[in-house]
């Protein structure tokens, strides 16, 4: 439902944007990650008909956002960074205001608003002009606006940013609960949330793609990935003897001690080639009689892929691109 | 095409709504009844009383004066504070033509300063009371006066689009305002007629605000007239449009 192809947006001598494509199909919840300034938001103006790109192409169910800006602004609902609203009005004013401009029927008006309302939980605050409302009911009156007219396309810049944790896991919910018949983009650098929520994750950075995949994929390309963490009671082994018994087996790359980890020697047991080990390292602890306390295979973690493939002059940011 | 217009109705109402959601509305519509007044009754200015005349020239005599302030104070919010909030996006992403949501919004100042002009009904009342005025040439005075307005506020509307700062929006309105009012205004076309060659001051003249609005308050109505702030309006309201396209990356 959503096609981008080599979009490119440059502000006079910055590009912004250099070359974003993908697509997201109903049913999908894309997650666009990325460091402060690497594109995100642009990238979804342009995808919103806000900005024009300066190369490139976006269509949406469709329609081309550079040809037809109205119809694809009719298909999609979309949630602003900051999720900006008219200060002076009440959310009922507003979303009244909306619900005429994305042309829902008068008589179906109110029961909409009062629908929409209760799914982002603003019953209470409807009368109370928006200038009043805290930041988390400032941002669901924003997620309100953008789901109004039960858009095909739901675009989101950072939706759960300044919520607080019961609010980000409503958001989430409500999120999910939408997914199977929406094409869904959200914006974020929480990390968590992507695997919450997210069946695709693009990492963006300096206005590239430069990972493209579901949350486990990506997570996969972490160092971490299949690593196994052990952990000790101090004085309980001969650390050295343990280290040196792990790195003679086949699949282990190398061993990582940290002698007190809150009261614990833990140490995190890399395999080669992000292979698995946990077995092979199970056995070796159960032949030598190692009194491990607690036994653990990483998955990987997304915020250690971002960071190595999003860190300045990094190598694997190299590796990843290449 | 319906769909647009239904579209401008919407920002339309909500905009004139947005006038009477702040103070705004209502400190402005007191001023300008005071000033009206007193301008008009005042012995040292408008002198209503002392010329013994039933009808409303030296009232509309001031309006131009009036709105050289009055009305870039409510145009410097159209665009400028789209901007500041942040829901200039929020705008441009629903599914509004950019000329409909320039139209609504500028039909919607319009309208409010509409309002207060026709809040000044008592003074009407007050020649027809004392007197046996023309009311024909009163009501195409206060059509006059309504077109003027008009083209205060597609200036200002054009001079938001360039700011996010509606003091700025102000002060730069107040400005490009008073040169068309100045562009006819006595003293100065005095100055000029010492050097200028007599068609430049024509030309210059002929953008005068003073000029066009002094014969419809005489309740001559020109075509000229009314096309010249019928075509000052539409290309403000196109230099909005623009505007606003080209400088929503900022």
């Amino acid at each position: 439902m959503i096609e981008i192809n080599g979009l490119v947006k440059r502000f006079g001598a910055l590009t912004a944007v250099n070359g974003v494509s993908f697509s997201v199909k109903r049913g999908e919840v894309l997650g666009f990650l990325g460091p402060n300034g690497a594109g995100k938001s642009t990238t979804m103006k342009m995808l919103t008909g806000y900005l024009l790109p300066t190369a490139g192409r976006a269509v949406v169910c469709g329609h081309d956002v550079e040809q037809e800006p109205i119809a694809v602004k009719e298909k999609i609902g979309y949630l602003p960074e900051g999720a900006p609203a008219y200060p002076d009005m009440t959310p009922w004013e507003f979303l009244n205001f909306i619900a005429q401009v994305r042309g829902v029927e008068r008589k179906r008006r109110r029961s909409r608003i009062e629908e929409v309302a209760s799914m982002v939980h603003l019953e209470g605050v409807m009368r109370q002009t928006i200038e009043t409302l805290s930041k988390g009911y400032k941002r669901r009156v924003g997620l309100a606006q953008a789901i109004l007219h039960d858009p095909e396309v739901l675009v989101m810049d950072e939706p759960t940013d300044g919520l607080d944790p019961n609010q980000k896991f409503e958001v989430r919910a409500l999120i999910q609960r939408m997914s199977p018949t929406k094409a869904i983009v959200l914006s974020t650098h929480i990390l968590e949330e992507v695997e919450a929520v997210c069946t695709r994750a693009i990492i963006i950075d300096r206005g590239r793609v430069v990972a493209d995949g579901t949350p486990s994929e990506l997570c996969a390309r972490s160092r971490l990935h299949h690593a196994v963490r052990m952990k000790f009671k101090i004085g309980s082994v001969d650390v050295g003897l343990v280290r040196a018994d792990l790195q003679r087996l086949g699949g282990v790359d190398s061993v990582e001690v940290n002698p007190n980890d809150r009261g614990r020697v833990s140490m995190i047991v890399y395999p080669k080639d992000r292979a698995s080990i946990a077995s092979e390292v199970g056995a070796q602890a159960r032949a030598r009689g190692w009194p491990v306390e607690e036994l653990q295979v990483e998955l990987g973690r997304l915020d250690e892929v971002f960071r190595t493939i999003t860190a300045p002059g990094s190598l694997d940011a190299q590796e990843v691109r290449s | 095409m319906n769909g647009a217009l239904r579209k401008m109705w919407a920002v339309f109402k909500r905009e004139l709504g947005g006038y009477f959601l702040t103070p705004v509305a209502y400190v402005f519509i007191v001023i300008f009844l005071l000033l009206c007044g007193v301008f008009t009754f005042s012995e040292s200015m408008g002198g209503f009383f002392e010329r013994g005349q039933a009808d409303l020239r030296t009232f509309f005599g001031f309006h131009p004066w009036l709105y050289l302030f009055l009305v870039p104070a409510v145009s410097m919010r159209l665009w400028a504070e789209e901007r500041k909030q942040g829901t200039l996006e929020l705008l441009m992403t629903l599914p509004i033509p950019l000329w409909a949501a320039v139209a609504g919004k500028f039909m919607a100042a319009w309208v409010f300063c509409g309002i207060a002009l026709v809040l000044t009904f008592p003074m009407v009342i007050t020649v027809n009371y004392l007197g046996d005025p023309d009311n024909g040439i009163i009501l195409a005075a206060y059509l006059g006066s309504w077109l003027m307005a008009g083209g205060f506020l597609a200036i200002g509307s054009l001079v938001s689009a360039l700011t996010r700062n509606q003091v700025i929006a102000f002060v730069g309105t107040v400005v490009a305002c008073l040169g068309f009012l100045l562009a006819g205004f006595g003293p100065v076309t005095e100055v000029l007629n010492s050097w200028a060659p007599q068609t430049l001051i024509d030309a210059i003249t002929g953008f005068s605000f003073f000029t066009r609005f002094d014969s419809i308050s005489k309740g001559v109505i020109d075509l000229r007239d009314l096309l010249f702030f019928a075509t000052l309006i539409l290309v403000c309201l196109f230099g909005t449009a623009v505007m606003v396209d080209a400088k929503k990356a900022g």
